[in-house]
């Protein structure tokens, strides 16, 4: 690499700058004939922190729905100075916004909201995940009996699961359309599966002992420990119901029998 | 385990060549538009994308931009490769991108004369550098590396500044006719941003016209801007993309088109997006201007068939 000439640093003093507005403007930067130009700075470091709380409200519309665009500029402000982005991809941004929202002091009374944004970076993950055909429910219908408990799957690229002590998935799917809310009772613990078969995101809310059974089969379990499992956690788990309900949106890809 | 395959690169479209864009004026193109403009018999025109938004493994932006390129010359401009930065270019960022134009087949690819991107943080903004001997090295090296990464020359954008550097010595158009020279990529040359920064900086916008190296300019950017004050009270224009191009920015491009012929043209619009026949009017006011210089038509001359 080659040594750092003196100028080289103009990037370096722009980006100490740019999200700490208690800063100066860099040393180096003029406006015209040489005159001060911290006004001028003052553009770059609000293109760079409107843009960035832009990109948060373009992931989580449903987040800033709930708290009024008021209060999530201002949080999403407060997240953008502490953790900017590490990739040029912006749909990649915001990974560690749920637990900046679980510790912001003014959110507490929203115990919910942290698990509504986990659902929204699910939902964009999703959509962009590489895509696949789902697998067919006939491929199933197709395992001889005895076999069926030692059956492994592969999940879709874009399968997701969310699990929440709230009500998140009625919350999320009330407050990503512009359709009025009706009164939702929060406390109600649900769990969500996220897929993508074709062009359009799934968002599912599983039934009991669902994500324990999903998340045993997105992690390569065979499918009779998998169930095993749920009815230890969920002794109402209906094995039929929850297979089928999970090929039917479209969470995996494959089966097959042998361990991956 | 299928989570790990890589995103399928081979094309699920005929593409071929891409084709030629001659005269023609285009668009930015917004998802938002796309029931329009499949609505309609394909146009003449082509459309300009953000490199980046379509960098994700697969979904609906891919299926987007393969209906858009099916019937329309395509333009991948790409934001973030920070070009203009002190550091080494990404090196994922360049495959991501070298991925792109061989998946889409663009007729223009572009990128911009600035930085984004500083040790692991990205800026999301086109930031200045200063231009010397030393930024213009590592400059020409960066588009090197890209060059040669697509194989390819690239077009790269003048900016939109708001502030200069005191340890700048050379002039912008100096610094992109070496550029030129050095690398043999084109310009895309954004007479929105010549004209926001000739106001931001007191220069004459037509002297800036009179020094770029125009034979090296394969596309035209033209776009709308806002307008605050400096520290002085002077006016200083926005770099804002939010609005229809200005007057003045319009009788700039059109003495250019007069004086140097048709150069392909991209109305950019990125905020505040109308409806899609709005910007496909301030094209078609392009495309006038266009057509009133374009030479007449050469006779039809007969390649071999294919
Ligand atoms: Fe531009």
């Amino acid at each position: 690499m080659r040594q750092p000439e003196p100028s080289a640093d103009y990037a370096a003093q722009f980006a100490a700058a740019l999200l700490t507005p208690e800063r100066a403007a860099p040393a180096a930067v003029i406006g015209p004939r040489g005159n001060a130009a911290a006004r001028r700075f003052n553009v770059y470091r609000n293109n760079v922190t409107v843009s960035l709380i832009e990109s948060l409200i373009a992931i989580y519309p449903a987040v800033q729905r709930i708290t009024g665009p008021d209060f999530f500029r201002a949080m999403a402000r407060a997240h953008v100075r502490e953790t900017p982005p590490n990739s040029p991809l912006l749909f990649d941004y915001g990974r560690d916004f749920p637990a900046f929202i679980a510790a912001y002091e003014h959110a507490q009374a929203m115990p919910f909201l942290p698990d509504v944004a986990r659902l929204e970076r699910a939902w964009l993950d999703a959509y962009h995940a590489a895509d696949a055909a789902p697998l067919d429910a006939a491929a199933l219908a197709a395992v001889p009996p005895e076999r069926l408990a030692e059956l492994r799957f592969a999940a879709h690229p874009a399968t997701r699961i969310i699990r929440s002590n709230y009500a998140a998935v009625t919350i999320f799917s009330a407050n990503r359309s512009d359709a009025p809310v009706a009164r939702i009772d929060g406390s109600v613990a649900e769990d969500a599966l996220i897929t993508r078969p074709a062009d359009d995101v799934v968002v599912r809310r599983l039934p009991p002992g669902g994500a324990d059974f999903a998340s045993r089969l997105i992690a390569g379990q065979p499918l009779g420990a998998a169930a095993g499992a749920a009815f230890g956690t969920a002794p109402d788990f209906d094995l039929a119901t929850n297979i089928a309900g999970l090929i039917e949106a479209g969470a995996f890809t494959d089966i097959r029998f042998e361990d991956a | 385990m299928r989570h790990d395959a890589p995103p399928a690169l081979c094309p699920t479209l005929p593409l071929r060549f891409p084709p030629p864009l001659g005269g023609t004026a285009g668009t930015s193109f917004k998802p938002a538009h796309l029931p329009a403009i499949l609505a309609e018999p394909p146009r003449r025109g082509f459309f300009e994308v953000h490199a980046e938004n379509y960098m994700g493994a697969g979904g609906p932006p891919h299926r987007q931009l393969e209906a858009i390129r099916k019937d329309h010359p395509l333009s991948i401009h790409g934001v973030c490769m920070s070009i203009g930065g002190p550091q080494p270019l990404d090196r994922d960022h360049l495959a991501r991108f070298r991925n792109l134009v061989a998946r889409y087949q663009p007729s223009l690819v572009s990128e911009h004369l600035a930085w984004s991107t500083h040790d692991t943080t990205y800026f999301n903004d086109l930031l200045p550098l200063p231009y010397t001997a030393a930024t213009l090295a590592r400059v020409c090296d960066h588009i090197d590396q890209v060059q040669s990464a697509i194989r390819r020359p690239i077009l790269l954008e003048n900016p939109s500044t708001y502030v200069a550097f005191r340890d700048s010595t050379m002039s912008e158009t100096d610094f992109l006719r070496a550029i030129v020279s050095r690398t043999g990529c084109g310009l895309l040359l954004d007479v929105n941003n010549v004209f926001v920064s000739a106001v931001n900086h007191g220069f004459s916008p037509q002297r800036y016209l009179a020094d770029v190296p125009l034979a090296a300019v394969g596309e035209i950017h033209l776009a709308g801007h806002s307008v605050q004050t400096d520290d002085d009270g002077a006016p200083l224009l926005i770099d804002s993309h939010d609005g229809p191009v200005a007057d003045d920015v319009w009788a700039l491009y059109a003495g250019l088109i007069a004086q140097h012929g048709p150069v392909p043209t991209l109305i950019e619009w990125d905020g505040n997006i109308p409806d899609w026949p709005v910007l496909q009017a301030e094209a078609a006011a392009a495309q006038a201007i266009l057509d009133r210089h374009a030479k007449a038509p050469a006779p039809e001359i007969r390649h071999a068939a294919a």
